[in-house]
C-alpha cells in the first residue's frame, strides 16, 4: 500500500516537471532509495509497473533504483557506524543517543525524457 | 533523450501543498488537527466525547479518512457535527492534496476546529505532511508501553499524546514511568494527555488544551 502511495508521489512530480518543460514522453527514472527508508523495492518495482500502464507519460519508462547506504552517528562516542547491522544502539559504546545520518531518504534523482 | 537532475525528495511536492494549505487555514482562523493512531485506538470515541464536552464553545467539523465505509462519519453525524468521509481507495495514509480536496468538499463556513481522522496506521501517516497546525496522536493503554520504541517518528512529529483508554489499566502490564520516559526520549516537549473517554478522566486537560489551541490559531491568523 504504502508502495503506491509513494509511486503515486513521484509521479506527480514528473507531472508537473513534464507541463514545465513541455516533456512528451520519459525514458527512465532513477530514484535513490535509503536501506531503512521503509520501501520494500520489489514491491515498488511491482508498483510502478502496474502505474505506469495507466499513465501514458511513464508507459515506456524504466525505472532505476539506487541504495543509499544507512549510517547512525552517535552523539556519545562520536562515531559512525552501519544502521541496519547494529540499529539503535551504539556497537562501540552501547549509548542510545544515536541519529540516523543517512538512509531514510527516498528521492528522484533524474530522469530521461524527449 | 536528454536528461533531467531533479535531486528531489518525493514527498517535496505534497510538503509545499502542505504549506498551502496550512497558511490558506491560518487566514481563515480554522485550526486543522490531524489525528493519527492505530487502527483502533478509539480515535471515533475520543472525538465523540470532545464533541459532546467541547462543542457548544467550538464548532467542530471532523474528516473521516478510511480505505473504505462510512461508519465513523455515521458516528459523528449522529452527534450533529459537520463531518465528511474520504475513501483512500487503498493508500495508506492522507495527503495534503486529499485533505484540502476534503475541507473544500465538506465547507469550512462557522467552522473553528477541523479534526481529520486519518487512517489507523502509525507508519505513513507520520511521513506525510496533510497541512495541519497541529498534530495529536493517540496510544491506547492496551498497545503497550513499548509502542515508543517501535514507531519513533509517529512521536517525534506529534505536539500532543493522548494515551486512551485509561480505564483499561488493571487489566494490563503498562509501565507508565517506563512509557513516558520513552516518549520524552523521542521528543521532550510533547504534551502528554492520559485519558478515558468512557469515565471522562483526564479529558478536561486535554480539553482545554485544544480549546487554547484554537483561540491561538485564530490570533495568529489575525495577525498575520
Amino acid at each position: 500500500m504504502h508502495e503506491l502511495s509513494i509511486v503515486m508521489h513521484v509521479a506527480k512530480t514528473i507531472d508537473e516537471l513534464a507541463e514545465e518543460n513541455q516533456l512528451a514522453k520519459i525514458g527512465s527514472v532513477t530514484l535513490q532509495v535509503g536501506e531503512v527508508s521503509g520501501i520494500v523495492t520489489d514491491y515498488f518495482v511491482d508498483c510502478w509497473n502496474y502505474f505506469k500502464r495507466k499513465h501514458p507519460l511513464l508507459v515506456d519508462s524504466e525505472l532505476k533504483l539506487e541504495t543509499i547506504h544507512a549510517v547512525t552517528f552517535c552523539e556519545d562516542c562520536k562515531q559512525d557506524y552501519e544502521t541496519v547491522r547494529f540499529g539503535r544502539i551504539c556497537p562501540y559504546c552501547g549509548s542510545e543517543h544515536t541519529y540516523l545520518l543517512t538512509g531514510n531518504e527516498c528521492i528522484i534523482k533524474e530522469i530521461e525524457a524527449e | 533523450m536528454r536528461t533531467i537532475e531533479l535531486h528531489k525528495s518525493v514527498t517535496e511536492s505534497n510538503d509545499r501543498d502542505a504549506e498551502r494549505l496550512r497558511s490558506e487555514l491560518l487566514e481563515k482562523g480554522v485550526l486543522l488537527v490531524n489525528l493519527m493512531s492505530a487502527a483502533g485506538s478509539g480515535k471515533t470515541t475520543l472525538l465523540s466525547r470532545i464533541i459532546g464536552d467541547i462543542g457548544q464553545k467550538v464548532r467542530i467539523a471532523v474528516l473521516e479518512a478510511d480505505i473504505e465505509a462510512s461508519v465513523d462519519a455515521e458516528r459523528i453525524e449522529a452527534l450533529g457535527a459537520r463531518s465528511i468521509q474520504v475513501h483512500t481507495d487503498g493508500m495508506c495514509h492522507m495527503d495534503a492534496g486529499m485533505t484540502e480536496t476534503g475541507l473544500r468538499e465538506m465547507g469550512l463556513d462557522g467552522i473553528d476546529l477541523v479534526f481529520l481522522e486519518n487512517i489507523g496506521n502509525l507508519i505513513c501517516p507520520a511521513e506525510y505532511d496533510t497541512g495541519a497546525g497541529l498534530n495529536i496522536m493517540i496510544s491506547s493503554l492496551p498497545e503497550g508501553d513499548d509502542k515508543p520504541l517501535k514507531y519513533p517518528l509517529m512521536f517525534q512529529t506529534s505536539q500532543a499524546l493522548v494515551l486512551s483508554k485509561i480505564d483499561t489499566a488493571s487489566y494490563f502490564h503498562f509501565d507508565m514511568d517506563k512509557f513516558i520516559a520513552r516518549v520524552r526520549f523521542l521528543n521532550p516537549t510533547i504534551h502528554i494527555f492520559p485519558v478515558s473517554a468512557k469515565t471522562g478522566e483526564g479529558m478536561e486537560a486535554l480539553e482545554d488544551y485544544l480549546l487554547e489551541q484554537t483561540k491561538a490559531w485564530k490570533e495568529k491568523g489575525s495577525h498575520a
